[in-house]
């Protein structure tokens, strides 16, 4: 079977963008192209673009976006898609270029992931993503994804005893983090104590859906990132030496929530981390690095479990050991996750995939996981109803 | 005193006794401490130093606000204005962000505006709290008249304290429409969004009051002041 590889990273800072979700995109995949020392206009060499985007025609009264795209950048005649997966649109697209190149059909493709958020007022931004839950049993009763991680928690709480300063000590790792990544929204370290136990806390870190709090939540960002994959028997063409894509793994779960036979059990990504390792020839111990979705602090402790970092319920421990800072046995987002570099939905899945490049790069700066040779990336879509898992190695000299 | 000459004394409005605003402080995420505390009108030239910068920043209306509240507190300096106040935010000394408002009558409070010059640790939405919180626990009133330019101010306030539209109401800054902070919603969304404790400690009030000039602005990359 052919091999693909990522030869081209652009990720331009997460936040508040004052462009157009156009203007967003191109920026993106403007910079992956230029680090893979390709050009657009004539000769541009790209054979495919896909487009992730969540919210594009419903947020951004835009459709054929892929279509835009290829015409803004000049990259006529290539194939283009738009694909949405909810936020796990991003890994959905890699996954179909990385199809696409296996079947032969393209030798480089382009995935440009992105979402124009900040237009929305946080009620509205919660309501549109709600939009994914079963419209009968779910969204007309008011559920939102806040409240189902809200639920979720109690549960895992009371099954496991997950305390409140747990999720908080997640949430602390990852804005430490963010710090040495220029492309995170959020950059700033909240203090353990401030937002748990001090006078003020409440005020400062309010219950967004108890017993999750303000800094159990991802933000509503704005973002754009892009990748550039291509087939390893075409990589002299590029200037960059590949990330080799060594496995992919998808599966989903029950729509309904409430229909599931294990509530605290998150059987998809365990079964696409399964898939994934499967296909990579590797398991839970050959992976250095990990982007896992933690849209909310909760989803980090029970993913790492999920894919088998951990032993079910003990996640948590393990964030008390500091076993998944940068230096511990398993770093966890060290790009600063959703929870402090934003999730921006159709983004997401494509920003968590350049973290890896990065560090199997060694391109990470201050947030370099030492000698990184492969890593391992959860796309959560839903509230785990369709999950992409990603795994990525260092391509040898 | 200096003596005032007939004209300018007729100029003057006519002042209303207003109990001071006691000043708190309040634990940030970052564990800083944001210090709350009255400005006099010997204090505005400072504090108009701290907010000049952001006077030609068009991004998120930095630009409208930050005019309009130099215009508003030189007119509160010069007597212009009748019943207003400043509070500023202090962290570390340093100046973080200010409000400002008046009394149009003993019951009624005119909300200017919040003006957050550190942003992250949502300072704006904590300051237009303890600015609700004058105006209706120490001030006593019934309700205050509060509008908003910028996107960010109309979700922190007029959505998060699920304020009462009142469009047919004109407020003193014009035609954006008027939402009102009524002593119901005040009761219903205090707990939540006003914290603070006094009294704030001698060191810490102390420090507060040198209210040092901010050396970063986020919205102005690269700011260099005196540049």
């Amino acid at each position: 079977m052919r091999e693909v590889g990522i030869v081209g990273v652009g990720h331009p800072p997460f936040g508040k963008y004052e462009g157009s979700l156009m203007a967003m995109l191109c920026e993106a995949a403007v910079a992956a192209l230029d680090d893979a020392g390709l050009k657009t206009g004539a000769g541009h060499g790209v054979d495919q673009v896909l487009v992730s985007s969540m919210g594009a025609s419903q947020v951004n009264r835009q459709t054929g976006v892929a279509s835009a795209l290829v015409d803004t950048l000049n990259l006529r005649p290539a194939m283009a898609e738009t694909v949405e997966n909810g936020p796990a649109s991003g890994a959905s697209a890699v996954k179909l270029g990385y199809m696409a190149i296996v079947s032969g059909m393209c030798d480089v493709v382009l995935v440009v992931g992105g979402e124009r958020m900040r237009v929305l007022s946080g009620w509205e931004a919660t309501d549109f993503v709600a939009t994914m839950l079963h419209p009968e049993a779910e969204y007309a009763y008011g559920l939102t994804l806040p409240s189902f991680a809200g639920m979720f928690t109690r549960l895992i709480m009371a099954k496991y005893g997950v305390t409140e300063r747990d999720l908080a000590m997640v949430s602390v790792k990852n804005h430490q983090n963010a710090m040495f990544n220029p492309a995170a929204h959020i950059q700033l370290v909240p203090d353990l104590e401030a937002i748990t136990e001090d006078e003020d806390a409440l005020t400062i870190n309010p219950y967004v859906a108890e017993p999750l709090h303000l800094y159990d939540t991802c933000p509503v960002s704005d973002g754009a990132a892009a990748v550039v994959l291509c087939a390893l028997d075409v990589k002299e063409r590029f200037a960059k030496r590949p990330v080799k894509i060594a496995g992919i793994g998808q599966a989903t779960d029950t729509h309904v929530v409430a229909e599931r036979e294990v509530p605290t059990d998150l059987f998809a990504v365990r079964r696409a981390a399964e898939r994934a390792y499967a296909m990579a020839g590797l398991g839970p111990q050959d992976i250095d690095v990990a982007e896992l979705h933690d849209a909310f602090t909760i989803l980090e402790i029970v993913e790492a479990e999920e894919v088998g970092f951990f032993p079910r319920g003990e996640g948590h421990l393990a964030v008390r050991r500091g076993e998944t800072r940068i230096g511990g046995r398993i770093p966890i987002n060290t790009s600063g996750g959703l929870k402090a570099k934003g999730h921006p939905l159709g983004a997401t899945g494509v920003s968590q995939i350049i973290e890896l490049v990065r560090q199997l790069r060694g391109e990470a700066d201050g947030r370099q996981v030492k000698d990184a040779q492969a890593g391992l990336a959860v796309n959560f879509g839903g509230f785990g109803n369709n999950v992409v898992a990603t795994i990525l190695t260092r391509e040898e000299e | 005193m200096a003596v005032l000459d007939k004209m300018e004394a007729q100029l003057r409005p006519v002042e209303t006794l207003m109990v001071p605003y006691p000043a708190k402080y309040i634990t940030q995420a970052s564990g800083e401490k944001l210090v709350v505390h009255q400005l006099t009108r010997e204090d505005v030239p400072h504090l108009l130093k701290a907010i000049q910068p952001l006077t030609t920043v068009e991004k998120d209306f930095y630009d409208v606000v930050g005019c309009r509240v130099v215009s508003e507190l030189v007119g509160w300096m010069r007597y212009r204005v009748k019943d207003e106040y400043c509070l500023v935010g202090t962290v570390n000394g340093e100046i973080v962000g200010m409000v400002n408002g008046r009394m149009l009558t003993d019951k009624i409070g005119m909300s200017y505006h919040t003006l957050a010059i550190r942003q992250g640790l949502r300072l704006g939405a904590q300051l237009f709290a303890a600015k609700m919180e004058y105006h209706m626990d120490f001030l006593k009133q019934d309700e205050v008249w509060v509008v908003a330019e910028s996107p960010n101010g109309f979700k922190r306030w007029m959505i998060e304290y699920e304020l009462e539209p009142r469009f047919e109401q004109w407020h003193e800054l014009g035609g954006v429409p008027t939402y009102v902070l009524t002593r119901k919603l005040w009761e219903k969304h205090k707990a939540a969004k006003c914290g603070g404790r006094r009294p704030v400690p001698e060191e810490l009030l102390a420090v507060a009051k040198q209210m040092t000039l901010p050396s970063i602005y986020g919205q102005i990359p690269g700011y260099k002041r005196g540049e």
